[in-house]
């Protein structure tokens, strides 16, 4: 685990460019489906303390809207695409027109729907990665759950959970123009991953 | 008469005890499992929120035993007994170990849950502690608190709300 507490700035810098590439990908994927800006802040790539990371979308019992796909390939690793699940309501109301009832439930079509905008969104996520690292990354078909984050999550540690207590995250935000919709993109690559990754971009992995 | 009552938090890979009429939890079990022992006699409650079923494929350096399920739960056994427990009044319940997400193809990693739950399971057999209530499997998340005055275990889902055990 002390290998990923000393990567050096430049390598972080290298981690954030990924999520840039990645979720810019996919804000721009957004943007035309909603036909509307899409903004993103900086990423932010940071070695976590399990606990800290439900943290990030609320806590650990915050129910979110998530759909998850596990990356395969050269440099496997979890990718998790994150709602809140107002932000998932307004996204149905816009894109197809659906109203979902105001009781915080959402029924099978709904659902289906949320799950193919995702799909979309982590699948240009991913392709543009692939691209950008010349690495193979197919992912598994997306899985979508409304639940809570800490239980969700969870499974994105896995990895890492035999390694130590902390993950390495690469968190990307973005919002819409009126802050209506606003996601989380959370790239979790597996901690054997990251040597693969700089090794494709021409890091040195040796010299920490 | 108003009692204070003491919140005991459990985070992930992580165990913990309480006696008398304190509060034991852990927050959003998925895959993981919550597992506790408690002497009714003595009111000592544990529990441990165990996230991989062995410690055979560790590769941390300094292994933390609270996250494993053949690790963990000696452990806990061990912090029970330390404050006057008595192993043959000592009685476990479970929750946790679900499948939050069901893919075609089930690899190891995805059938993580059920494996905890085997897993602990064979550890509290080998251990000669009886359990006595679980609430595992499904594909949705828990939240669990342990009442040490009791020993009832209350658990919480988003779909289907609170039930006691």
């Amino acid at each position: 685990m002390d290998v990923f507490k000393h990567f050096k700035e430049f390598k972080m810098d290298v981690l954030k460019e990924v999520g840039n590439i990645g979720a810019g990908n996919a804000a721009t994927a957004l943007s035309r489906l909603l036909n509307k800006p899409v903004d993103m802040a900086v990423p932010k790539v940071q070695l976590l303390p399990f606990e800290e990371i439900s943290e990030k979308v609320g806590g650990a019992e915050q129910v979110v809207i998530a759909i998850f796909l596990r990356v395969e390939g050269d440099a496997p690793g979890n990718l998790f695409f994150i709602l809140s699940p107002e932000a998932a309501k307004s996204l149905l109301k816009r894109l197809v027109g659906i109203h979902p009832e105001a009781d915080g439930l959402f029924n099978e079509m709904e659902l289906s729907a949320l799950s193919e905008i995702g799909n979309i969104l982590a699948g240009s996520y991913l392709s543009s990665l692939a691209d950008f690292t010349k690495l193979s990354m197919s992912p598994t078909v997306p899985a979508l759950a409304m639940d809570m984050a800490g239980a969700i999550l969870s499974y994105g540690l896995l990895q890492f959970g035999q390694m130590g207590d902390d993950a390495l995250l690469i968190d990307t935000t973005f919002l819409e123009g009126d802050h209506e919709v606003e996601g989380q993109f959370f790239l979790i690559p597996d901690p054997d991953s990251f040597a693969k990754i700089f090794q494709s971009l021409g890091v040195p992995v040796d010299h920490d | 008469m108003i009692e204070e009552q003491s919140i005991v938090k459990v985070g992930m890979a992580d165990l913990n005890v309480v006696m008398r009429s304190g509060i034991i939890r852990t927050v959003g079990l998925g895959s993981c499992i919550g597992l506790t022992m408690y002497d009714p006699q003595l009111k000592v409650a544990g529990m441990a929120h165990v996230m991989l079923p062995s410690s055979d494929i560790a590769r941390e350096g300094q292994l933390n035993i609270a996250k494993y399920a053949d690790t963990a739960l000696p452990a806990l056994l061990d912090k029970l007994v330390e404050l006057g427990a008595s192993p043959s009044r000592i009685v476990a319940k479970m929750a946790g170990g679900s499948q939050m997400f069901a893919f075609a193809g089930t690899g190891d990693t995805m059938r993580i849950g059920p494996r905890n739950v085997e897993s602990c399971k064979l550890k509290l057999a080998e251990l000669h502690i009886p359990l006595i209530a679980e609430d595992t499997g499904g594909n949705y998340g828990r939240t669990i608190e342990l009442d040490a005055s009791t020993g009832i275990l209350y658990i919480r889902s988003v779909q289907t709300g609170v039930k006691e055990m």
